[in-house]
């Protein structure tokens, strides 16, 4: 089938995808190169020597802040919300595949939360902790409003990913006379990790790097996006790209570090017959 | 791909439609709604309850102070016939429109180039990875990095005025609407082009064929059969793009340097100045619009059952 000659159209396509590319990455590239910056270098072209210097400035803690204690606590809230997101959506997404009253009512919640502005969920949760006489925190209220985003999507990839998932697995396990857990432990839960690790990751990230809903409910102390936005108006030297550059490389490492796990991990099920995955 | 989230949401329906009664376990009936019950709980705390807060919140009094317990109308009177109310929803109407126009046109011609150019699964799931693993890193250094390229000394105005091109930098650059809708459409096409992809990759390679053989030239076969096709990806997408656009106050605060108006940082300013009441009753009305334009999408596109299938058995139960 490759031996028709590719049309006009798919150099054309083809050049706009390339375009589109560069777009989507050209202005972070930008700014990892311009994190290299020499010592006296400013915050656009031309460089200015190169150097570690924005690196290792962003080490001094009277330079930028809390930086380290933001990290600490958007790590922990990045976790909290991964092992919520995972155990909550695996949980919900083998409730929907009995039937139970109020699922639909339930799904369309899920949907509207993806839709309903970020701004309403952070000011509804703000106007709720204060009425409850609860001092808002990235733990509790700024936890939540993550999940109200990292949730949908977690639900909906466990709807697509039973839709695929064979039953009778279950029902030869059953009739070898495993346990509901035994079943569950042994036979569903090895078969669908990969999205599991799928849904892990996504929480994760989502979380790390949320910053919308995150803003007007973290409380008094900051998580990492909220402390690089607070930076934005008043550091004026490339210590900023330099914090950009090694934010985006760590989620660069975890996002590919799990696309490779998950494909390590569809690839040994490819010896048995594919059923976790359509 | 399971780890992709908005073609996940698509791929659910076709899933979840055959009832599942064949056996019956002994803890499945109670089972089902333990299993349901987190996420429950977790919506009712962080997403019902706030909104009923907001509801709420949006028929008090204030004063500088604190919130009144006093029923009034009057946030909802100011908010209505406040001149600058309707300049600011205009405005956002026009970010949302820009934005949405030019990430179908990118998202369109990503997923065709991807769903009927790319030949093989494996490089069309590369180039879509490509396309996507920008989502998961920070939007805040996404914005960021547009500044040294767009700044008055940024690389564009550097290499325009090198080439010749300008005499001066060119200021509409950064801190502008263009560069809102440009950081929008950076941030955003992510949303558009999976769904729209998903429905392409479930068109009958057939009906193209059939097309093709009937006499229909590449134009006629994109608007009487794919595009006709993929509407519920092209749905899906908009609702997505439309509402984040609608809410945002992070891309417009940031990109526009102060200098344009959205309805999230008008609400984001009253929360600042601790007026509540006069952001709930804006949060409703912007609910409102949201949920109507919401519907109205939905409307013209038959994306009812694309959503809803996986919950069908349990409303045929319900009756």
């Amino acid at each position: 089938m490759n031996s028709r000659r590719r049309p006009l159209a798919f150099y054309l396509l083809a050049a706009f995808f390339g375009l589109y590319v560069l777009f989507l990455y050209g202005p972070t590239i930008t700014i990892a190169v311009l994190s290299f910056q020499g010592p006296n270098g400013g915050l656009t072209f031309p460089m200015n020597g190169w150097s570690l210097h924005w690196f290792a400035n962003l080490f001094q803690p009277q330079m930028v802040g809390d930086f380290g204690g933001s990290v600490e606590r958007s790590l922990a809230l990045g976790l909290m919300v991964m092992t919520a997101t995972v155990v909550i959506s695996l949980a919900a997404g083998l409730a929907y595949r009995k039937r139970f009253r109020g699922d639909a009512a339930l799904f369309y919640v899920t949907v509207a939360s993806l839709v309903v502005p970020s701004i309403l969920i952070s000011l509804g949760i703000g106007l709720m902790f204060s009425a409850l006489d609860i001092d808002p925190a990235w733990y509790s209220s700024a936890l939540g409003a993550q999940l109200t985003w990292t949730l949908p999507f977690g639900l909906l990839i466990m709807f697509a990913v039973f839709a695929r998932f064979d039953p009778s697995y279950e029902e030869a396990a059953r009739d070898l006379g495993a346990s509901a857990a035994q079943s569950f432990c042994h036979v569903v839960l090895p078969l669908i990790a990969p999205s599991v690790i799928g849904v892990a990751l996504f929480g994760f990230t989502l979380s790390y790097d949320e910053f919308a809903r995150t803003m007007l409910t973290a409380g008094s102390e900051n998580t990492l996006p909220l402390e690089i936005y607070g930076m934005t108006t008043n550091i004026t030297t490339p210590v900023l790209y330099a914090l950009g550059t090694l934010t985006t490389a760590f989620s660069l490492v975890v996002i590919i570090g799990c696309i490779f796990g998950v494909t390590w991990l569809q690839r040994r099920q490819n010896g048995k017959p594919d059923i976790a995955r359509g | 791909m399971t780890i992709l989230p908005v073609a996940a949401a698509q791929r659910a329906p076709a899933a979840i439609e055959r009832p599942r009664r064949r056996r019956a376990l002994s803890w499945t009936g109670i089972g089902a709604y333990l299993q349901a019950a987190p996420l429950a709980l977790v919506f009712a705390g962080f997403l019902l309850f706030p909104i009923a807060a907001i509801v709420i919140v949006s028929f008090l009094d204030y004063n500088s102070v604190q919130i009144l317990p006093r029923f009034t109308l009057e946030n909802y009177r100011e908010l209505l016939f406040s001149a600058v109310t309707w300049e600011t929803y205009l405005n956002t109407f026009r970010l949302a429109a820009l934005t949405w126009a030019v990430t179908l046109v990118i998202g369109f011609t990503l997923s065709y180039f991807l769903a009927f150019h790319v030949r093989t699964r494996l490089w069309q799931m590369v180039l879509l990875l490509v396309c996507t693993v920008p989502f998961w890193t920070s939007n805040v250094i996404r914005m960021i990095s547009w500044i040294p390229l767009l700044g008055r000394d940024g690389l564009v105005n550097m290499s325009l005025l090198r080439l010749g091109v300008i005499h001066h930098p060119l200021t509409f650059l950064l801190f502008s609407d263009f560069a809102v809708v440009l950081a929008l459409v950076h941030l955003n096409t992510f949303f558009m082009t999976i769904p729209i992809f998903n429905s392409m990759m479930r068109i009958d390679r057939a009906l193209i064929e059939a097309a093709r053989d009937a006499g229909a030239n590449g134009r006629q076969i994109l608007w009487n059969v794919v595009i006709p096709l993929c509407r519920s990806g092209i749905a899906i997408g908009s609702i997505f793009v439309i509402t984040l656009v609608m809410g945002d106050f992070v891309t417009v605060r940031l990109m526009s340097g102060g200098q344009s108006a959205s309805v999230g940082l008008m609400m984001s300013n009253a929360i600042g100045l601790l007026q509540y009441p006069a952001a709930a009753a804006n949060a409703v009305f912007l609910l409102v619009l949201v949920l109507g334009l919401i519907a109205a999408i939905v409307r013209g596109v038959d994306i009812r059952r694309e959503l809803t299938i996986a919950a069908e058995p349990a409303s045929a139960a319900d009756e």
